[in-house]
């Protein structure tokens, strides 16, 4: 409710540099504008491949904002503008030649609220799948039961995979958004705040995945949840009012970061 | 200390107003109920004595104002093809203008604003105006240049007929249906929209495969009150279709039809004997809420399978 006052930082080096081996999601001074105001300043990162990295900072720092920038959902609000550069596997995707529709295959979104379609569980996890041209039963079959073994639903929900997904529980609404995700086998998954609704155990079974998923897929995650973060990812990105404020290790960042700012907030002083 | 106890005397107290007022809610209520009950207990009563099996099935002569020989066959089957007709044409047009202004259309820009005003405008007005515009546009202006261009020798479609008179309802019940369908589009949660376009779904698709669906009781809801509009007008059909008299059914679009409404009317003003025709004017009025109601019913039917499939299965 109150405002807090940060201690304003003389920053000396000109911020968060790019750590990860393998450059996978390079973000180049992307500013992101909604209407007149600046949700999103001047931001450079690079991510890498195959790893988990976590978005942290206050409400309204623009996590969202940047995240949706990756798979271009932004693209769908009329006020919304943007400088700068964001590259996957060295392409930039907004591009003049880049294909939207092809882009949202190969970068996945989990969204805060779970929000399966009013169909039956098959019919969410076969959903891209038909989309993008899978006609073939057996394949359509083979490739739901996949996704659904790898986001850890399967046992849950095998015999009853043609009733409505409507009736499952929360965390496993969220798991199956997840399948549906990554039916279509895309190469980064975005998630934004998965299980900010979920209780701790439903919680606990995300997390386990996020991990598992790793093996196989870029991860990007928003999260209020200072431990879940800590215990995830990689690597950490705080972000502090449109401004990319450290980058790091997440060990790092949670033992000894950089910045003051990152420091009081990840031990909870503020935020 | 002194609120609370004042507090709770004025609640134990005697609230003229409160009670004044909600007495005054319930005979509303109660004088609507009463109307209602009035009209239907006084149809039905009158309408039952001409109603038989042979009234409802029989083509009548020329002179049907005889209860004896009468019948409303030809009727029941003009007013139900034109609701049914008017339907095929009202329900795409409506959806697919409520797809564009919900879906499409820059929300608040000036054409969206012009459109929403024009549809808001177009139920506004009187029945009768929709008459005259069916037969300048439908019939004087589309029918006759349809019978120029095909070479007729006659006019087949430059004259009242089933398809214009169904055509110029379907512009009256448009707004009805938009309206109805803008309401259940806005309704679908937006997470919806966003989970199908971030699998790569282009926004046809999910409109056709999420939103549509979705959206379909909604739809049909718009299409009960269309048709219950509809079913019982007169007016817009005055100019534009409905026949005094005709001694067989319809068969084509292009042929008139006779109509349980306009029945009504000329039972009510053209019979040289207004005693003798009492019980054949109650049993027709009896026919057509019957039908109407029938038409809803059927409509209401088909709109909770929807919902009860939605629900389970999909
Ligand atoms: N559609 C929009 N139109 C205008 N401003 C927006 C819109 N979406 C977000 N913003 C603004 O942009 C800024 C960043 O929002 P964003 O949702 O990215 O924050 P966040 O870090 O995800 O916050 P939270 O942790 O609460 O989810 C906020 O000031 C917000 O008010
Ligand atoms: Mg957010």
């Amino acid at each position: 409710m109150t405002e807090i006052s940060l201690p304003r930082i003389a920053v000396a080096d000109a911020g968060p540099k790019a750590a990860p081996s393998a450059p996978f999601i390079e973000i180049e001074s992307l500013s992101l504008f909604y209407g007149a105001s600046k949700a999103l300043k001047n931001i450079s990162v690079t991510l890498g491949e195959k790893v988990v990295t976590a978005f942290i900072g206050p409400s309204g720092c623009g996590k969202s904002t940047l995240l949706r920038c990756l798979n271009r959902m932004n693209d769908l609000i009329d006020s919304v503008r943007i400088d700068g550069a964001v590259k996957i596997g060295g392409h930039d995707i907004y591009g003049p030649d880049v294909d939207v529709i092809e882009l949202r295959k190969r970068v996945g979104m989990v969204f805060q609220k779970s929000n399966p379609f009013p169909k039956s569980i098959y019919e969410n996890v076969a959903y891209g799948l038909r989309l993008h041209g899978v006609k073939n039963k057996s394949e359509l079959a083979a490739a739901v039961e996949k996704s659904l073994q790898q986001s850890a639903l399967w046992d849950e929900v095998k015999d009853r995979l043609h009733s409505s997904a409507l009736g499952l529980s929360g965390g496993q609404q969220q798991r199956l958004c997840i399948a549906r995700a990554i039916a279509i086998r895309p190469e980064i998954i975005l998630m934004d705040e998965p299980a900010s609704a979920l209780d701790p155990l439903a919680t606990a079974r995300i997390e386990e995945l996020i991990l598992e998923l790793k093996k196989d897929f870029t991860i990007v995650i928003v999260t209020h949840n200072m431990q879940q973060a800590a215990r995830i990812s990689d690597f950490t990105a705080f972000f502090y009012i449109g401004e990319l404020i450290e980058f790091d290790h997440t060990a790092k960042i949670f033992t000894n970061p950089a910045k003051k700012q990152t420091e009081d907030y990840v031990t909870g002083r503020f935020g | 200390m002194n609120k609370i106890q004042g507090r709770h005397f004025r609640a134990e107290k005697f609230d003229f107003w409160s009670f004044f007022f909600s007495g005054l809610t319930g005979l509303a209520t109660l004088l609507i109920l009463g109307i209602l009950a009035t009209i239907l207990i006084n149809i039905i009563a009158n309408g039952c004595q001409g109603f038989s099996w042979h009234f409802v099935s029989t083509i009548p002569k020329k002179d049907f104002f005889d209860i004896k020989t009468t019948g409303v066959l030809p009727m029941i089957v003009g007013t139900t093809f034109r609701v049914l007709v008017m339907t095929i044409f009202v329900i795409p047009v409506g959806v697919i203008t409520a797809i564009y202004l919900t879906e499409y259309a820059p929300s608040n820009s000036f054409i969206t604003r012009i459109i929403r005003a024009a549809v808001n405008n177009l139920a506004g007005v009187p029945s009768i105006v929709f008459g005259l515009f069916g037969l300048g546009f439908f019939i004087n202006f589309i029918g006759k240049n349809l019978d120029v261009l095909l070479h007729n020798s006659s006019a087949v479609w430059g004259q009242p007929a089933l398809i214009w008179a169904s055509l110029t309802l379907a512009v009256m019940t448009v707004p009805v249906v938009i309206v109805a369908t803008e309401e259940s589009l806005k309704a679908i949660p937006p997470g919806l929209r966003e989970a199908s376009l971030a699998l790569g779904a282009t926004k046809l698709e999910t409109i056709l495969k999420i939103v549509l669906p979705q959206a379909l009781p909604g739809i049909m809801t718009g299409g009960i009150l269309a048709v219950s509009r509809a079913a019982g007008e007169v007016a817009p059909i005055l100019f534009t279709g409905v026949a005094y008299y005709m001694a067989s059914l319809p068969t084509h679009l292009s042929d008139q039809f006779m109509d349980l409404g306009y029945h009504v009317f000329v039972l009510s003003t053209q019979s040289p004997n207004i005693e003798q025709t009492r019980p054949i004017l109650y049993a027709t009025v009896l026919v057509l809420l019957v039908l109407t109601f029938a038409l809803n019913i059927v409509a209401i039917i088909i709109r909770s399978n929807i919902r009860r499939k939605m629900r389970s299965l999909h």
